[in-house]
């Protein structure tokens, strides 16, 4: 006999249901749930785990015991659980799409990086373990350094950094301890107007005086304007290449030249190394230190999603000023050395231990599984991406130089200009079409910057919807629909933040709801 | 009572020896919401060019210089709970500090006000 009992399952049950627009119960979307502050889901009466009431207690803390509650909420394991899985799931993430953070190479973190992070023999370990039993980690660190080595030309590697601007920070204090071994004391570091904020900051922060470089039209260091501000003063110069507008420097041969004339050192920002690597070797530039960004060039997870590691490659000139500690590869064992030689020049060191080993293991993943022959590609791939990008939205936005790109497309906004869009409002329109937005506002060079790297991770027909959707806002903006922008985001988690009561009158420190 | 501006958008206001230092109206629709302004203390003393105060925007944070070398004589406690007095008043109630000027003659080197208003509208 036919069972006439079974669910509905065509449209028609959907096309009946016709309920729409309705407020839930709950507050949730279907999915999209709304999520309490973790103090308002739980209760400072509960606990999350029951544990037998402790009778003939005595302190031994003689009378430093706690004389408050101290005012946790208390969650069982799920509660905690679904509380961040639920966070999660609000933000964004490479994982979930294109990610155009322009000089931040948002690229795809591989998952057979995480496959190898996790081996016992390389996360479960500890920096006080016997130097013995951590040979394969030492090793590993030892090849890596060897990659980057070869990678950039350079003689040696500090592997300690833990970030691209404590990387600057290394970097500028071997050209520090480096002129005053020689007596050459000096006060001035020259950064160009397009540099990453952190490079001024770096030399602020070792005790310099810096020195802006204007850029020329075409969005490059104007070298003549270099050359009158390099003097016996002058420590080093910081010069990003590619740099921030997405061009390569090309005068950056004379560059290292005039400021070696000066007996000044090169920092070369590698933030954007990501476009040259396999390709050019920084160390055939004449740059004297480095920094590189495993978390972007060599992708591990950054940007909320992990840790940065930012080893220095250094010249011949500065290696014997590089911090402790360092392996050491000897005949029959890897050795850390974690004192200075007799008489070393070594200026210190910058961590208790021996850099991020997490994101060591990840970046020589992904270097072994690519080959040197498959990075180059990663700069081919990812420099052909974002000329894609350029070629298919000049027509309709302002690109802000002329020619080809590296690695990032720079847009400026006149191409919104009369639109009563500014680039913040159209920044929030793409979060309504499901993207993080690109980097905007910075390099500070052109005006209301629009920065998009779209890496190599990403696939053509992954680009083309990201060019469609940039050729409709335009579109939408230079129709005047204005309300589209001027309130964005409307479909995500959060509306438009008020930015200016966020800094004016800033709450600090959770309240209780009234 | 004569008032002079600077290339960087920062106005003085003279009378006698005193200078009373803000930023120009132009200057706060330049930088927007206004939430933070850093003054230096009264006593503290500026040689014309050094870094007096600090003016921080929703979009920017932007050192103010000394037009003029001398003493600062008073500064403008409101602006410390109110900084946004400095977008709706940026030539009046939004100035900064009073400078008791030591020099005179560094004040040649600024605009009166039709030269300043002469210099924002090349800016445009």
């Amino acid at each position: 006999m036919l069972n006439k009992q079974g669910r509905p399952t065509g449209n028609e049950a959907a096309a009946n249901a016709g309920n729409t627009g309705f407020q839930s119960y709950t507050g949730a979307k279907g999915l999209d749930q709304p999520e309490l502050l973790i103090y308002e889901i739980g209760n400072t009466n509960h606990t999350g785990v029951d544990l037998p009431e402790v009778e003939d207690f005595e302190t031994r803390l003689g009378g430093l015991e706690r004389d408050q509650e101290i005012g946790l909420a208390g969650l069982s394991e799920p509660e905690a659980m679904r509380h961040y899985t639920r966070l999660s799931r609000k933000n964004y993430a490479i994982d979930m799409g294109l990610y155009p953070l322009g000089s931040c190479t948002m690229k795809h973190n591989p998952r057979l990086n995480e496959k190898v992070a996790r081996f016992a023999g390389l996360s479960d370990i500890h920096p006080l373990q016997p130097i013995s039993t951590v040979q394969g980690a030492l090793d590993v660190i030892d090849t890596l350094a060897h990659w980057l080595k070869t990678l950039t030309g350079m003689p040696a590697v500090t592997m300690s950094p833990k970030a691209g601007a404590h990387g600057e920070l290394c970097g500028l204090m071997a050209i520090r301890a480096a002129l005053a071994a020689k007596g050459d004391e000096r006060s001035i570091v020259l950064t160009p107007e397009s540099a990453h904020g952190t490079n001024p900051a770096t030399a602020a922060l070792c005790g310099y005086k810096v020195k802006a470089i204007p850029a020329t039209t075409e969005g490059r260091v104007d070298l003549e304007a270099m050359k009158e501000a390099l003097g016996p003063d002058v420590a080093a110069i910081m010069v990003t290449n590619p740099n921030t507008c997405g061009l390569f420097e090309r005068e950056i041969l004379e560059m290292a030249d005039a400021v070696h004339a000066v007996g000044g050192y090169f920092y070369c920002d590698g933030a954007n190394f990501n476009a040259i690597v396999g390709k050019v070797r920084p160390g055939d530039l004449g740059v004297d230190a480095m920094h590189i960004n495993l978390h972007k060039t060599f992708s591990t997870p950054h940007g909320g999603g992990g840790p940065g590691a930012g080893p220095v490659v250094l010249s011949e000139a500065l290696a014997p000023f590089a911090p402790i500690p360092y392996v050491l590869a000897g005949d029959d064992a890897f050795d850390i050395v974690e004192h200075d030689v007799e008489g070393g020049q070594s200026f210190g060191r910058m961590t208790a231990f021996h850099g991020q080993m997490g994101m060591f293991t990840r970046a020589l993943a992904y270097m072994m599984s690519h080959g040197s022959d498959g990075l180059a590609r990663v700069a081919e791939d990812s420099v052909l991406n974002a000329n894609y990008v350029l070629a298919s939205l000049k027509d309709v936005m302002s690109a802000s130089f002329d020619g080809p790109c590296m690695h990032e497309a720079l847009f400026d906004d006149r191409f919104l200009k009369d639109t009563g869009v500014s680039t913040l409002d159209f920044a929030k329109a793409m979060i309504d079409e499901g993207y993080h937005p690109m980097t905007m506002y910075f390099p500070l060079v052109v005006h209301g910057a629009m920065l998009i790297e779209p890496t190599e991770s990403e696939s053509k027909q992954s680009v083309d919807q990201f060019i469609g959707m940039m050729r409709h806002l335009v579109k939408a903006a230079k129709d005047g629909e204005l309300e589209r922008f001027s309130g964005a985001p409307y479909n995500a988690p959060l509306k438009r933040l008020d930015e200016t009561a966020a800094a004016r009158d800033p709450i600090l420190r959770w309240q209780a709801p009234e | 009572m004569t008032i002079y501006y600077s290339e960087d958008h920062e106005w003085v206001n003279v009378t006698d020896k005193t200078g009373t230092v803000g930023i120009s109206e132009y200057a706060q629709k330049a930088l927007g919401d206004i939430v933070f302004v850093e003054l230096p203390e009264v006593g503290d003393e500026f040689s014309k060019g050094d870094e007096v105060a600090v003016v921080e925007s929703v979009k920017a944070a932007s050192e103010i210089y000394s037009l003029v070398s001398g003493e600062i004589t008073e500064v403008n406690g409101e602006l410390e709970t109110n900084a946004s007095l400095v977008n709706s008043s940026a030539e009046e109630d939004g100035w900064f500090f009073k400078i008791e000027i030591s020099d005179d003659s560094e004040l040649d080197d600024l605009m009166d006000a039709d030269g300043y208003k002469k210099f924002i509208a090349g800016l445009e």
